[in-house]
């Protein structure tokens, strides 16, 4: 599939500030038109990414954010896909781009999330295994992030400092940051004085709910050439995967696993069929990405990441992680945005953050925390329910 | 131990079987062979079309895949006890299914007591109550030495 061009990204920083989603989501698609030198007017189709905690404004966010930015007749949608919502919205985007719908587009997501744990939606429903998983085992999402950390310690010998060196890593990366909403340099003893959520990971390293928006102006190539932008970041891949039955691990929001009594499971797991995709689509290997952006719901998540996008051998991602190589300044940085550790989710925003993230970084304006002379990056990002997402930029 | 009077009820119907030796009720695919838990709740074999599901009771004993807690209440619809103890969840590895079950951990175990492999038997317990009812949830609890000798 052709690339398109990013033309400009913009944030709205993450933080707890109790305001109203569409204020994050307009401050961050005019931050990304400025950037891209466009007008609003010129905006073909606009591409929302959905909350579902924000009521009827939440669920149609595309036209509620082009209202907000004046409605002039633009064409929209708007798209739910869980945490992968944003990866989504970029892809439908790219279909119009490259269908010869638009020229330029624009995505957009943003949210105003509760304190606490996420949880389902109100009443009744025994069959939501949404709703079933908290009624009737107090399945909470910390506790799927324990039982995978539990897992990693038991096949492969991680220990809780692994966990915490990851904290403590992203958070040296998101004092650079000012889009983050924690700055703060975290030391080993900071995250073993954190309570823990889910044995055996702790407060500091589970990411938290917080208010933010990102957007991003992409448009085709051609149209980027005729603005005298030759050389944009691109992207190159996007994978919207789902997973392959029989998928033999267990995954939220659901109780059990598929079974895999008479039919054997996939050499390659879900996780890695994300990675695998780009990387086919956009004929690189993991040995060619020079910086990725991956969804830490949990620091033990990071570590998985590195094995699933191929980075290095499974059982070889504290290795990677204690010789430097993960972090700015080492062979394969991982989230140097600070990853959502130090975000927190912002559900339909995050999978778009990481794509503004890797556009600073590949443009080499990514500040203090660059990455020197990153031309591809990855993204990796799961949504509840069989959502996997990816997104791979080059420049 | 005087037992009170409540009536004990699953919380939602459907999932096990209320009797000393309880069994989860999963569902089982008529062509491909396969499992699933919840019953009609499970993913489908793309290569078997409109598969039909029976109820059957799957496995009692299982072996642990991994294990947990949560240290803080869950939020509604769970409905934790006050004061809350920490709940401890395990994911169950059913050997004939090749699935991997959640659940709770019988009172009384916490996560020091748990190791991955340690095999376990499905059990019902009190998920919360009220005056009247005592509203039951399926529960996972380590084989006591005596068990596994029978087994083996």
């Amino acid at each position: 599939m052709e690339d398109i061009a990013i033309l400009g990204v913009g944030m709205h920083p993450w933080g707890k500030w109790g305001r109203n989603f569409v204020e994050y989501g307009t401050f961050a698609a005019r931050r990304a038109l400025e950037d891209a030198q466009i007008d609003w007017s010129e905006v073909g189709f606009i591409s929302g990414a959905i909350t579902v905690r924000c009521g009827y404004p939440g669920y149609v966010a595309g036209s509620t954010m082009a209202r907000a930015l004046g409605f002039n007749g633009t064409q929209v949608a708007s798209s739910y896909a869980a945490c992968a919502s944003g990866a989504t919205a970029l892809s439908v985007a790219r279909g119009q781009i490259l269908s010869g719908a638009c020229d330029v587009a624009l995505v957009v997501g943003a949210d105003t999330t509760p304190d606490g744990f996420l949880a389902p939606n109100d009443g009744v429903r025994t069959d939501d295994t949404d709703w079933l998983r908290f009624h009737m085992v107090g399945a909470t999402n910390p506790v799927y992030f324990g039982l995978h950390a539990r897992r990693r310690m038991e096949m492969y010998g991680a220990t809780q400092e692994d966990f915490a060196l990851v904290k403590v890593k992203n958070s040296k990366h998101a004092v650079f940051n000012e889009n983050a909403r924690f700055n703060k340099e975290y030391e080993l003893e900071d995250v073993y004085a954190s309570p823990v959520v889910s044995d055996p990971l702790r407060l500091l390293e589970i990411c938290t709910t917080s208010d933010g928006g990102a957007a991003v102006v992409v448009s085709s190539l051609d149209y980027a050439k005729s603005l005298g932008v030759d050389n944009p970041v691109r992207v190159s891949a996007i994978a919207l995967n789902t997973p392959t039955y029989p998928d033999p691990l267990i995954d939220l929001p659901y109780l059990a696993t598929d079974s895999s009594a008479n039919t054997v499971p996939n050499e390659i797991g879900f996780k890695e069929s994300i990675g695998q995709h780009v990387y086919e689509e956009a004929g690189v290997g993991p040995e060619d990405v020079d910086v990725a952006e991956v969804y830490d719901l949990a620091s033990s998540m990071e570590l998985d990441w590195y094995e699933q996008l191929g980075f290095c051998q499974p059982g070889e991602a504290e290795t990677l992680l204690r010789d430097g190589s993960t972090s700015i300044g080492g062979r394969i940085p991982v989230n140097p945005s600070g990853g959502l550790g130090a975000f927190g989710e912002a559900v339909p925003a995050q999978a778009i953050a990481q794509v503004c993230e890797l556009n600073w970084q590949l443009s080499q304006r990514a500040g203090k925390r660059q990455v020197k002379g990153a031309r591809i990056g990855i993204t990796a990002n799961q949504g509840l329910f069989g959502h996997g997402s990816s997104v791979l930029l080059r420049r | 131990m005087i037992k009170d009077t409540k009536i004990e009820v699953p919380a939602v119907e459907g999932f096990f079987t209320i009797e000393q030796e309880a069994h989860l009720i999963g569902g089982r695919y008529k062509k491909s062979g396969s499992y699933c838990f919840p019953k009609n709740l499970g993913g489908s074999d793309p290569n078997f079309s409109e598969d039909e599901i029976e109820e059957v009771l799957l496995s009692r004993v299982g072996k642990i895949w991994s294990y947990t807690n949560s240290a803080y209440p869950p939020p509604p619809p769970f409905i934790a006890a006050e004061p809350y103890e920490p709940i401890v969840i395990a994911a169950v590895e059913l050997e004939e299914e090749k699935m991997v079950i959640l659940g709770q951990v019988v009172n009384g175990y916490s996560v020091e007591d748990l190791s991955v492999g340690m095999q376990v038997e499905v059990k019902v317990g009190t998920l919360y109550e009220d005056s009247e009812y005592r509203y039951l949830t399926w529960m996972w609890k380590p084989l006591s030495e005596e068990q596994k000798q029978d087994k083996n």
